[in-house]
């Protein structure tokens, strides 16, 4: 939470692991939700280096004005976050941000995460309302997302119940996961790409390439 | 070539940032996201100031901004001031990454590139 990398996640010089000279393409997806959900920990679960901490400035003028904390005092403030990285091929790599979900940050992750191919909601099922203002955003900004709830020993709900909890809606998946386990944490993002696939064909019209103004630019070499 | 005029030795303290950046406060270009990769086109030169050269070093292989600013302590904004710098002199270059526009999907060949990676893992 704090912001001066003194738990040591930021990795000493020589220890990082490098991308590949081939990479060039780079996608995000952002892990988002309420303090202690266990964003870290999914992201350091898939992640292929250590997660890093890294912090932006936020300064008067970027803090919402409905905001009365110890932040809107100061002229700017450093606000915290973790990343990781999966190496996908050759040329491209993901990159997971976890990001606290909180109002007082959103303007920043506006910025931060423009551009993301999707958000996953990590949920703690003991703190459901943490999530609610993440997941208002997320729908706002029709940036697509799955909601994964967390693994803090046996749920005191069904996942309807979550669901009913949280106002989803219909189409948006719900997941169960263990965010300190690798294999858990892969098939919430496999979840999230096939959410992601799912809504890609509905929205496609008919196969026309000629018809997507966007189509040569992606098929550039 | 001449050793710039004024340069800074980055110190500890409040000051250090407005330092490092010469006093600036804001990137010039809107030329980085957090996932562009950089990669230096030259080795860092003698009298160069000491993150630019820190920068070229990190980045013999391509690097996202956010590791640049993690492995650097500073703040990204900052970085990409500093980036800013090195791109406008050539010295480093930006590999960008395919943006989602915003509302918009991913298109499906992109997907299948994530999905067969992460099925990979
Ligand atoms: N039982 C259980 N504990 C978990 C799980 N994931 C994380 N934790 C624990 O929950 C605590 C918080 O996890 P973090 O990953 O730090 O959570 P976070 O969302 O990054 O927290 P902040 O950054 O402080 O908002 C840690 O003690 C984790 O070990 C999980 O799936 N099950
Ligand atoms: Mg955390």
């Amino acid at each position: 939470m704090d912001s001066n990398g003194s738990d040591g996640s930021v990795a000493a010089a020589g220890g990082r692991t490098a991308l590949r000279s081939t990479a060039d393409r780079a996608w995000k997806i952002v892990v988002v939700g309420g303090f202690g959900a266990g964003k870290t920990t999914m992201v350091g679960s898939v992640s292929e280096i250590r997660p890093l901490t890294t912090e932006e400035v936020m300064t008067r003028a970027g803090v919402g004005i409905d905001d009365r904390s110890a932040v809107a005092q100061k002229r700017s403030t450093t606000v915290a976050f973790d990343f990781g990285r999966i190496t996908l091929s050759e040329e491209s790599v993901l990159y997971l941000f976890g990001a606290p979900g909180q109002q007082r940050f959103w303007f920043l992750w506006d910025r931060l995460f423009r551009g993301a191919l999707g958000a996953v909601v990590l949920v703690d099922p003991r703190r459901l309302a943490d999530s609610w203002y993440a997941i208002d955003r997320l729908e706002q900004h029709g940036l697509p997302f799955v909601v994964a709830r967390n693994n803090f020993g046996d749920p005191a709900h069904t996942l309807d119940q979550v669901r009913e909890a949280l106002d989803l809606a219909p189409g948006v998946p719900l997941l169960d996961c263990d965010a300190r386990d690798r294999e858990s944490s892969k098939q919430v993002l496999i979840g999230l790409v096939r959410h992601l696939t799912e809504l890609a064909v509905a929205a496609a019209p008919a196969v026309d390439p000629a018809a997507d103004p966007t189509a040569d630019l992606e098929n550039a070499p | 070539m001449s050793r710039p005029p004024r340069q800074h030795r980055a110190e500890e303290g409040p000051d250090r940032l407005y330092t490092v950046t010469r006093g600036r406060s804001r990137a010039a270009t809107d030329a980085f996201d957090v996932v562009t990769l950089i990669v230096a086109e030259q080795a860092p030169v003698p009298g160069m100031q000491s993150e630019h050269a820190q920068i070229l070093r990190l980045c013999e292989s391509p690097t996202a901004v956010v590791e640049v600013a993690a492995e650097l302590r500073l703040p990204i904004s900052v970085v990409k001031i500093l980036l800013g710098d090195l791109l406008e002199a050539g010295q480093i270059t930006a590999r960008h990454p395919r943006f989602v526009p915003q509302a918009a999907l991913p298109d499906l060949d992109t997907l299948k590139q994530v999905l067969h990676g992460l099925e990979r893992l």
